[in-house]
């Protein structure tokens, strides 16, 4: 009796094919059936970023602002209604901030009279260290630092570098998390200025978090 | 040196558990008994090797050896030894394989215990543990390497996360590892069983106690992680329902469910499929659960490095279902029940219903954990699901759990007469409706606490009805006493008494989750020197700030004198610890636990230019001091479950 059992047993492992009845089989495809979806699901996941969400503000209209420049000034966001707006929020300690700095002011140069401008932001910055960034990379358009951090809350910054593209209407069209490179700054400005909306974020290569 | 000790055993290991998966087969098909001698002798040698690779990489961490990467990321020259220990899980590749050696010490006891016993079953029971180590091994091996060298040797090290260094996390991942691999015991007789076509009750009653243990471990695991998140975290909570934490907790459901359902099919032959499908289930989400920890799927405050240890987890996970199912699909013809239903009203469907809330409680944490992947799947958008989806599903749930818990234990098997209820039911019910009218007066008036506490009440009437009813029957029969009484029940049915008294546990630990649910307060202010914040009855006064030096961080201390009701409790000093490693600041509340309520402190900020001035975090949490009493309850029904006190009886409650 023994004997015959594991013989059964043993052909079970070695020839699984051998004797299945036809309830076995609709039973296993029924489990099938269940588990497969939740083993797609999980593998699913390994093709998004989990901690990775797409900013709200984005379509919205930008919170509005006023940022005291390096050289006094004051801007506000309402007085540039009318204008495509590049909203960079930067610090000198941070590495990938300074990879951007030469492309932003390149793409400055290529583009500042034609109804847009460019607006940086240091956050969390000593301000000698950030002037002397200025300086270093020759930056001319205008940067002030949000010092009270209020701007970065309320565009949901949450590291550095991050770059907003407001439409001439006063709505985000695009945000950019990490360093952005001159072409994909002047492919976004030309969107915003025709009030094209990117909903996915973009992602650049590194990102400091503060 | 010691890397190359470290990673040659386990590598040696792994061919042994190769050795182990293919001799019983071989066995099996030549009828040779020494293959099975093999297979044993394969799970003693990767029980040695394994154990000298983690003592390896212990020595590596204790004599801070930063020429293994593991090390130099996990210790640095200033860490204490006990810390320095503990870096063996305090990251992915050390927690790896102390999971793998806790697996290998569970096989080889097993393989000890049952050296004369259960000879057919045992190369099939040894070769599920060696697959599982396999894979262990293969993991340890390849793909997350914690003996990988570093190169230049650093000075220092990196060091452990610093919320990692508490004394609780000594315990709480080995309590929670030990209780997912105690699960792998079970797992493994009900496949070996049904291997061999031997689908009868053996493999429950051989697995029995290791299921209780690991039910234990497991229960203490997750009360440990909630009691570390209470105490050190520093947020006020101790479950956030976060992926990681579920991952932990499912497992528990189907294993609580399992416990319950075997004593049916011991005392009834019912439910085979069901109790197969049970322990594959909670096998499975062990895996799950680590799956879902390394693989960085799902966005949690716990998750780990994210890597190809997700994948290859993945890979098998879905192994272990499809063969596992597949095997029970392919036996289903020898898994028909031997008897039916006999009424609604008896212990096999109070168990039964048991069963179902315990599974929908599973499906319903299952799908809010997941719920971030199937909405992007599905709909393409990002939402995920907190806590208020979970306590409005659980919480009904688990107060008919609490019902079933009154009931299950008490009510008659096959079909509860109209006498039985009356004997054991009436009563306790009416001291329950009594103790209700009494909460009612005490301005306790909402449904849901009223009706929990009310519950809750009633499971422990029932208990203490039943046991002074088997007392009298005790005093009658042999004129004993009380305490003489109460250690001839245990003795006699160590498995029912030792149930009821880890049901006074849960029944403790649920009062203790309810009270802090409900009855929270919470505020939060900014104080100068001196001044002075209300919350509930206690009066909470600032007395200053100090900060200094400690060996590995900076910690800036808040003195504040509490009162409650007038007298003084004492000075609590929350802190903020600034580690030169990390860039936030690590919160240090402090608490002062009270029978009627706990008030938990912290200090949310304080000002560098103003000495005088701090930001402080009140809450007071009603109960959940009971939360760890039941915990200890737990602990002391488990023992008086298991321990072998002596009279050995048969099947019990």
């Amino acid at each position: 009796m023994e004997d015959r059992r594991s013989r059964v047993a043993r052909s079970a492992i070695l020839n699984p094919q051998s004797s299945i009845p036809a309830m076995a089989w609709r039973r296993l495809l029924i489990t099938l059936a269940i588990i497969a979806p939740i083993l797609w699901l999980l593998a699913f996941g390994f093709q998004r970023n989990a901690r990775y969400i797409n900013s709200p503000f984005i379509a919205k209209d930008a919170a509005p602002f006023t940022l005291t420049l390096f050289d006094g000034r004051q801007v506000t966001l309402q007085e540039l209604r009318g204008k495509a707006v590049v909203l960079n929020f930067w610090a000198s300690w941070c590495v990938p901030c300074r990879a951007e700095a030469k492309d932003l002011e390149a793409t400055w140069q290529r583009n500042k009279d034609k109804n847009m401008v460019f607006l940086g932001v240091a956050l969390h910055d000593k301000e000698k260290d950030s002037r002397a960034l200025l300086k270093e990379f020759n930056v001319t358009y205008p940067n002030g630092r949000d010092d009270s951090g209020k701007i970065a809350v309320d565009y949901g910054v949450w590291g550095i570098p991050e770059s907003f593209f407001i439409d001439p209407q006063g709505r985000i069209t695009y945000k950019h998390v990490g360093g952005i490179g001159a072409p994909m700054v002047t492919a976004k400005l030309e969107e915003a200025k025709r009030g094209i909306v990117t909903v996915k974020e973009g992602q650049g290569e590194n990102q400091s978090i503060h | 040196m010691t890397a190359s000790i470290g990673h040659t055993s386990i590598l040696l290991a792994f061919l042994l558990a190769l050795v182990g998966i293919v001799s019983p087969i071989i066995g099996s098909r030549s009828n040779h008994d020494r293959y099975f001698t093999f297979t044993r002798f394969a799970i003693l040698g990767q029980f040695v090797l394994v154990t000298v690779a983690a003592s390896a990489l212990i020595y590596g961490l204790v004599t801070t050896d930063f020429s293994i990467k593991y090390v130099a990321f996990n210790t640095t020259r200033a860490t204490p030894v006990y810390y320095r220990v503990t870096g063996l899980w305090g990251a992915l590749e050390g927690s790896l394989l102390l999971w793998e050696w806790i697996l290998i010490i569970f096989s080889g006891i097993v393989a000890w215990v049952y050296r004369d016993r259960h000879r057919e079953m045992m190369p099939w029971v040894l070769m599920i543990f060696s697959i599982v180590s396999a894979f262990f091994l293969g993991v340890v091996a390849i793909v997350s390497n914690p003996f990988a060298p570093l190169f230049p040797v650093p000075l220092d090290g990196r060091g452990l996360n610093p919320l990692l260094e508490d004394a609780n996390m000594m315990t709480h991942p080995p309590l929670l590892y030990t209780g997912f691999v105690g699960l792998t015991v079970p797992y493994a007789f009900a496949m070996a069983a049904l291997i061999k076509g031997k689908v009868d009750e053996g493999w429950i009653v051989a697995t029995r106690r290791w299921t209780i243990i690991a039910w234990f471990f497991l229960t203490m695991g997750n009360l440990v992680g909630a009691w570390w998140s209470y105490h050190v975290l520093g947020w006020g909570g101790y479950w956030a329902w976060d992926p990681v934490e579920n991952a932990a907790f499912m497992p528990w459901l189907p294993a609580t469910a399992f416990l319950h359902s075997v004593q049916v099919q011991e005392r009834r032959r019912m439910l085979k499929v069901w109790n197969l499908s049970l322990i594959i289930i909670a096998f499975s989400l062990t895996i799950f659960g680590t799956f879902l920890t390394r693989s960085g799927i799902l966005s949690s405050i716990h998750a780990f490095s994210s890597g190809p240890v997700g994948t290859v987890f993945l890979v098998f996970l879905s192994f272990v279902l499809l063969c596992s199912f597949g095997l029970l699909a392919y036996r289903s013809d020898r898994l028909k029940g031997q008897s039916e239903l006999d009424s609604m009203v008896s212990r096999e469907s109070a168990f039964l219903l048991n069963n179902i809330v315990l599974v929908s409680a599973l499906f319903t944490i299952f799908l809010g954990t997941i719920f971030p992947l199937l909405s992007e799947a599905v709909a393409g958008v990002q939402v995920s699901v907190g806590a208020p989806y979970f306590n409005s599903v659980i919480v009904p749930l688990f107060l008919l759990l609490v019902f079933l818990m009154g009931v299950g234990p008490m009510i008659a098997w096959r079909k509860a007469s109209w006498d039985n209820l009356k004997r054991n039911f009436l009563w306790p019910a009416i001291v329950s409706l009594m103790f209700a009218l009494g909460l009612f007066v005490w301005q306790i008036r909402d449904l849901l606490p009223l009706l929990g506490f009310t519950l809750l009440a009633f499971v422990v009437f029932s208990i203490l009805y039943d046991t002074a009813l088997s007392l009298r029957a005790r005093h009658r029969i042999a004129g004993e006493g009380v305490l003489s009484g109460l250690i001839t029940l245990a003795r006699r049915n160590q498995r029912r008494y030792g149930g009821l008294v880890v049901h006074l546990g849960v029944v403790l630990i649920i009062m203790g989750i309810a009270g802090s649910m409900t009855y929270s307060l919470e505020r939060e202010a900014t104080l100068a020197l001196k001044e002075h914040l209300n919350v509930g009855r206690y009066l909470i006064q600032f007395e200053g700030l100090k900060g200094a030096q400690q060996p590995t961080h900076f910690r800036v201390e808040g003195a504040f004198r509490v009162f409650n009701g007038g007298h003084e409790v004492g000075v609590l000093s929350p802190a903020l610890k600034f580690f030169p490693t990390q860039q936030a600041p690590v919160g240090r509340a402090v608490h002062r636990s009270s029978i009627s309520d706990d008030i938990y402190l912290i200090l949310s900020g304080f000002s560098e230019l103003d000495k005088n001035q701090a930001t402080l975090k009140v809450l007071v949490r009603p109960l959940v001091m009971w939360i760890w009493v039941g915990g200890f309850v737990i602990v002391l029904g488990t023992l008086v479950a298991i321990l072998p006190l002596g009279e050995k009886t048969e099947n019990g409650g």
